[in-house]
């Protein structure tokens, strides 16, 4: 087990299975032994407005936010929006990114552009870089939806946690007959 | 005694400790970020757990309740103990005999608020305890102590959270619910229950003394507790500041407080008096350091810490090891993501219309506030729950025929049955020229879809009476009340027109369920598609704000010979079809994918 604090950031746009992600993740992290706590904002969230969890777990955990500059593996759900939290990174972090693009109203309206090179800027910020097309892997495995799924395949492939204690978990937070898209959607994540 | 482990958000585990504590009767009005707490105890079977039309009101029903010997509990947020102010400092002298918890959920840094009060200030202000939890299993443990001390010193309990406390989840051990000491029953008892001045001034000596024996009882509270370690730092901290100050500065030596008031004054002396340099580190306004400071006693704090907004770890480090501000990485400009009304959403074409016409127009707290946006920016007033009706009252008060067809209250279902009924009688009683657009999308949307009087729907998804906008409306002798269909932006606007130049009271009921409702949505939920060789390019659909019509650049002409700059796209994952789009299509180029 170790023995430091593991800090795990979330960040994307409200609507893309974020929460549910970040609740998946904290049973199993208590069920693997560990302190855990985790930490989002509801409310203004639901209405497609920018998202982040902070989850933590390690031996003792006191505060559910991560302090900015120590996020040690971060998981982008949408690209821009993991632009707009890269203070939260440690130096050496390790990054999953799901390539995906959602406009945000400027963009929309035509008024603002949407960056550019997100993936190189990220890259080059990494220790650990992953593109995942979580989108199509979830369609792959039978539903849109599954893209936070896909996400926690690729997470359980960089931590050194059973395997059977994610499926269980997931398995738990789905009616059963979703579970083997879902089931599905995580080995594609996981092999991603 | 804590059998089963699991992971609980701050507000579930309050949930658990109420239903652990044996609670008969839980009210509250949904409000960020409290909401949660009354849908989880509505998960469990036993007691009576209401959806209230106001927090003044659910704090009464509490009160009646522990009047009759049942432990009960109001929940709110910040701002909605403000409206249940009235009864909470009477109760403070009348006690109860059932354990009254009132929960207040703060919210600093206003994630999903219109101000950031800080709401340790009532427990001075009404004379009554406050506990302060910092993650979950306090949550619920906090909640359970709070029913007991409110039995033992005749008196409610006010519990509060943060956003942070109340939103994040961590490990709790579950029990048993336990049978309450106190038997519930009519006990009549009117000079304690009735405050008639002469009564009242019995009561108050009872409530200095009871505050008294409240700051003894803090002394040996165990929740009150000094964890020693380098004695170079003392942190005096509550709530969730408690945590990021131990997880930044571990070694230093803590004195966590679970009661912020009464404080115990001996234990912070004798603490003081044992550390090199003394701190407090507490969100928002100074109030454990000004009371601190009041003892004589020099302590570092909202010099070292923000006074406005939320802390975090990284802010609380700096204070404490008095770091510079740390080079940031340089962020880029970035484009903003704001909340935004979502695809469908019935309150998008009455905002679209009054942004067409514009009028001044005075709004209400939910999601309709949304309307401030851009490209919509058709709302000019938010204060509180109810106040539109009020603002616009005042306008026609003030300006008369300068302002005569010119403004509109808009106000929704919820908001209206909480505070706006009243607003409204006066509108008729002084006879004002106001025009009030009731925003029916038959939920409480903002805070996640709760039921309200107006739904027919109880908490629990029972079925009850539902109340009728008109007829209500009728009754406090609005002699205009109009129902529109808020999709046909035409008669949408035909109405606005006539009813805001409308020299008497008149209300518009604007009716179409929330978009996120399937059970009871009228919108085709079938999307639409924009025709890339009719489209103009004039961007008149971009002008709705839906998060589902895009603007693709692309100098040319179309196929009708027209030249653009670019043209329209609608996602159809996104799209549900609503039509407003279409509507307000000056070339017909917005048609149904089957090309209908």
């Amino acid at each position: 087990m170790e023995n430091r604090v593991t800090n795990i950031l979330l960040v994307g746009v409200g609507g893309q299975g974020i929460i549910l992600a970040s609740e998946i993740m904290a049973d199993v992290f208590m069920e693997a032994g560990y302190d855990v706590k985790k930490s989002e904002v509801h409310g203004m969230a639901q209405r497609g407005g920018s998202v982040s969890t902070h989850v933590r777990f390690g031996p003792k955990v006191y505060s559910p936010l991560i302090k900015e500059g120590e996020a040690d593996i971060f998981i982008a759900f949408e690209e821009l929006e993991a632009l707009r939290y890269l203070s939260f990174l440690s130096p050496h972090p390790s990054i999953l990114l799901n390539e995906q693009r959602l406009n945000p109203p400027g963009v929309s309206l035509g008024n603002e552009d949407y960056p550019a090179d997100v993936k190189e800027v990220l890259s080059q910020r990494a220790t650990t870089f992953k593109a995942i097309p979580a989108r199509d892997l979830a369609l792959r495995a039978g539903d849109v939806r599954a893209v936070n799924v896909v996400l926690l395949g690729a997470l359980h492939s960089i931590l050194s946690i059973p395997e059977k204690v994610w499926t269980e978990h997931i398995l738990k937070r789905f009616p059963p007959k979703a579970g083997p898209v879902n089931l599905e959607a995580f080995r594609l994540g996981k092999g991603s | 005694m804590n059998d089963r482990r699991t992971v609980l958000s701050g507000n579930e585990a309050i949930a658990r400790g109420a239903y652990e504590s044996g609670v008969k009767v839980a009210a509250a009005y949904p409000g960020t970020p409290s909401t949660e707490i009354l849908e989880s105890l509505g998960a469990y079977s036993g007691p009576h757990v209401e959806w209230s039309p106001n927090e003044k009101v659910a704090l009464e029903t509490a009160m009646g309740a522990a009047f009759g010997g049942a432990r009960a509990l109001a929940v709110m947020k910040h701002v909605g103990v403000n409206v249940a102010a009235d009864p909470l400092f009477t109760l403070s002298y009348t006690g109860l005999r059932g354990g009254l918890v009132l929960v207040t959920a703060d919210d600093p840094e206003m994630h999903s608020s219109q101000n950031e009060q800080d709401n340790r200030h009532y427990a001075r202000f009404a004379k009554v305890p406050m506990l302060e939890p910092s993650d979950s299993q306090e949550a619920k443990d906090y909640t359970q102590m709070a029913f007991e001390l409110s039995e033992r010193f005749d008196t409610p309990v006010m519990l509060r959270t943060t956003t942070r406390v109340s939103h994040s989840k961590s490990i709790v051990g579950e029990a048993e619910p336990a049978v309450p000491p106190v038997k519930p029953g009519l006990v009549k008892d009117p000079v304690k229950l009735v405050m008639l001045p002469a009564n009242a001034r019995k009561r108050h000596p009872v409530v200095e003394k009871r505050m008294e024996d409240l700051a003894r009882f803090a002394e040996t509270f165990p929740e009150n507790r000094a964890e020693w370690g380098d004695k170079k730092a003392g942190i005096i901290t509550s709530g969730i500041s408690y945590a990021y100050a131990k997880e930044v500065m571990p070694e230093a030596s803590f004195l966590k407080l679970g009661m912020v008031y009464p404080l115990p004054r001996e234990m912070i002396r004798s603490f003081a008096s044992q550390v090199e340099k003394l701190y407090v580190v507490e969100e928002l306004d100074p109030f454990i350091e000004e009371q601190v400071r009041a003892m004589g006693l020099a302590v570092e704090g909202k010099s070292a810490f923000p006074l406005m907004g939320e802390l975090n770890p990284l802010l609380v480090e700096k204070g404490l090891k008095n770091l510079p501000p740390a080079a940031r990485e340089a962020a880029a400009k970035l484009p903003a993501r704001p909340p935004i009304m979502c695809p469908g959403c019935p309150h998008r074409g009455i905002f679209s219309i009054l942004n067409k016409m514009k009028l001044f127009v005075t709004g209400d707290i939910g999601c309709y506030t949304l309307g401030f946006l851009p490209p919509l920016s058709a709302i000019d007033t938010c204060v509180c729950m109810g106040a539109s009706i009020g603002h616009a009252m005042g306008l026609d008060k003030a300006l008369g025929e300068e302002a005569l067809g010119k403004v509109v209250a808009v106000i929704g279902d919820s908001t209206f049955l909480h505070s706006g009924i009243t607003g409204l009688l006066n509108v008729v009683y002084n006879r004002g020229a106001v025009t009030v657009i009731i925003l029916d999308n038959h939920t409480t949307a903002m805070t996640g879809r709760q039921d309200h009087p107006g739904t027919g729907c109880t908490l629990r998804g029972e079925e009850t009476f539902e109340v009728d906008l008109t007829k209500l409306a009728k009754a406090l002798g609005v002699k205009h009340v109009k129902t529109i269909n808020p999709y046909d932006l035409a008669a949408v606007e035909r109405v606005i027109r006539r009813e805001a130049r409308r020299p008497e009271p008149s209300v518009i009921i604007s009716r179409a369920p929330c978009v996120l409702s399937r059970r009871e949505r009228k919108v085709s939920g079938k999307p639409l598609a924009v025709d890339p060789d009719l489209c103009a390019g004039c961007r008149s659909c971009l002008r709705l704000g839906c998060p589902a019509v895009a603007w693709v650049k692309e100098e040319g002409i179309n196929a009708m010979g027209k030249k653009r700059k670019g043209r329209a796209v609608i996602d159809e994952f996104l799209c549900n079809g609503c039509t407003l789009c279409a509507q307000v299509c000056k070339f017909g180029a917005i048609k149904g994918n089957d090309g209908k």
